[in-house]
């Protein structure tokens, strides 16, 4: 397709060597500075000028920063935390998208635009009445505390919503014709259906609480029930600085793993409406 | 009747999170900002005596400014980097992939792992960058450690992190554009910053408006960066509006007067969310 320039001279060539120069650069070598800085023992990362390559090995503080900072439970904690927020947001906004869609209830249009009103809120606008709601239901140290608030997404049952009216009626006609009921429908037909949309909900919904920060610090005054995000930056000021790095890498593995993995689905969700990211 | 009755059951939940975790929240972020709230006696009413009290806090100024500088610089810099990145990206018929990859790779860090790894690269001494400076012979720079450049390390750690997005998102837009309107300008002769500013701004100006009022919102509420890189420092330069909230409510319990800022700074920022509620409708109709 045309677009601004031809693209074929010389002057395309330089262009395209600065970009992957730059990019790489900015994106892929401060990513490799720190994998590689945390095999350097802590007297290397101190020295100036820096060693490029590690003149000592130590994969070791991978080990350590494991053991030392205890990351096997905030793993779980975190997967606990992110799993659930997924599982809970699925289960209440999906039945409530095909209500709104397919089963069109009185009052349908206005609960929707009570639903987006909330999306006008800066979500830090309600910090303070939520973390004390959150204390009155005795839901602090408890994952609910993150799952429940995170379930109420405004925007991700708009999006599920306005897929759900591109389904033909015809379709759940057919299906009610043959004696399924409306839970049936839902299960049968829409999801099987839906499966893009949902796949693109599902993965931001578990990026973004493993992403968190703010509500995980604040439900979880407990150490032992903290997320990776919370544990790291509590143990950040008095943790060697090459173990400090091996927890951030270690922390950031399963998000890497996730978007090479689901690269497709991420990079089409983001210009499907889901914005926020 | 029936229809209703099964209709209501499938929204029950959504109904009981909306109304705990959404809207009973909002009334009483408003209520909470003229009482005085703390977990020992039951709240009492004061009038704008929580409003008064930040109005007379030197840091509630500060904060505002600090914020605003933020958000100025960040619609600068952030704001113009990844569209021209767009623009250039969508001239390039190579390595298409290998850009998108990287570009989009920090947006799944967890944003505290981008502030700890930036907050060792602005290390002043053994630092990644001030050796990088110190070996092509430039000026080195204290970065977080001076208020007069701690406000822009944290604007560039955000877009380092953040502009995977807008720049994805421009990349889609321009896609959209007919490829005839910079063959008709060719024709006219005319060159690369005409046909930028004459189709690719006009052609894209409803993306660029979106995404301009979603990022206003988003850099006000500014907390994770300043609040693990600075704490506020150095010399209160990087107190933002949302620290000054937090100090209120979880080092101070004054969860009233923490409120009260909550509802200033919803009323600032509503008027931005609700500019983009507008443009994103017009866009679906």
């Amino acid at each position: 397709m045309r677009t601004l320039t031809r693209g074929t001279g010389k002057l395309y060539w330089v262009v395209l060597t600065i970009t992957l120069v730059l990019f790489t650069a900015a994106f892929l070598l401060p990513l490799v500075w720190v994998l590689l800085g945390a095999f350097k023992p802590p007297a290397e990362l101190a020295q100036q000028p820096p060693t490029i390559l590690p003149q000592t090995w130590e994969p070791g503080a991978y080990v350590d920063a494991w053991n030392y900072m205890e990351l096997g439970k905030f793993f779980v904690n975190t997967l606990v935390v992110a799993i659930g927020a997924w599982a809970v947001q699925m289960a209440v906004i999906v039945p409530a998208a095909y209500a709104l869609s397919k089963l069109r209830p009185a009052f349908g249009n206005a609960i929707m635009g009570l639903m987006l009103a909330t999306l006008m809120l800066p979500s830090t606008a309600v910090l303070v009445p939520v973390y004390l709601t959150l204390v009155d239901l005795g839901l602090l140290n408890n994952p609910a505390g993150i799952w429940l608030p995170a379930a109420a997404n405004a925007l991700n049952v708009y999006l599920l919503k306005r897929f759900f009216d591109q389904i033909p009626e015809e379709l759940l006609e057919a299906a009610r014709i043959d004696g399924a009921g409306t839970w049936t429908t839902l299960v049968r037909i829409v999801l099987p259906i839906s499966r893009p949309i949902l796949a693109v909900v599902s993965i931001f919904a578990v990026v973004a609480a493993w992403k968190d920060f703010i509500w995980p610090l604040l439900v979880f005054p407990d150490p032992a029930k903290q997320t990776l995000s919370v544990a790291l930056q509590r143990f950040a000021p008095d943790t060697p600085i090459n173990l400090l790095l091996a927890g951030l890498v270690l922390a950031s593995l399963p998000m890497v793993a996730l978007f090479l993995a689901f690269q497709r689905h991420i990079l089409a969700g983001l210009t499907a409406g889901g914005v926020k990211g | 009747m029936r229809r209703h009755v099964t209709a209501y059951g499938f929204l029950s939940a959504a109904l009981v999170v909306f109304a705990v975790f959404s809207w009973y929240p909002i009334v009483r972020g408003v209520v909470l900002s003229f009482q005085q709230v703390n977990f020992v006696t039951s709240p009492d009413w004061v009038g704008w005596e929580n409003f008064e009290r930040l109005f007379a806090d030197p840091l509630f100024g500060v904060a505002w400014r600090n914020t605003l500088y933020f958000t100025v610089l960040a619609l600068i810099i952030g704001f113009g980097v990844p569209f021209l990145t767009a623009v250039v990206l969508n001239e390039l018929r190579h390595a298409k992939g290998y850009f998108r990859l990287l570009v989009y790779l920090p947006v799944m860090l967890p944003p505290v792992v981008t502030a700890l790894l930036w907050k060792w690269f602005y290390d002043p001494g053994p630092g990644l960058f001030n050796s990088v400076l110190r070996g092509l012979g430039l000026p080195t720079s204290q970065w977080l450690d001076s208020a007069d450049t701690s406000m822009i390390s944290l604007v560039l750690v955000i877009t380092w992190a953040n502009m995977g997005s807008a720049t994805l998102i421009y990349l889609a837009a321009l896609q959209t554009i007919p490829g005839e309107l910079y063959e008709a300008a060719d024709l006219d002769g005319a060159g690369i910053v005409r046909k930028v500013w004459h189709i690719t701004i006009p052609q894209t100006k409803f993306v660029i408006l979106m995404l301009l009022l979603l990022q206003v919102v988003a850099t006000m509420q500014i907390f994770t960066e300043p609040f693990i890189m600075t704490g506020g420092g150095p010399e209160e330069s990087t107190v933002t509006v949302l620290l000054l909230l937090y100090r209120y409510a979880f080092y101070y319990n004054d969860f009233g007067t923490a409120s009260a800022l909550s509802l200033i700074l919803f009323a600032v920022l509503g008027v931005f969310s609700f500019l983009y509620l507008k443009i994103t409708k017009r866009s679906d109709a």
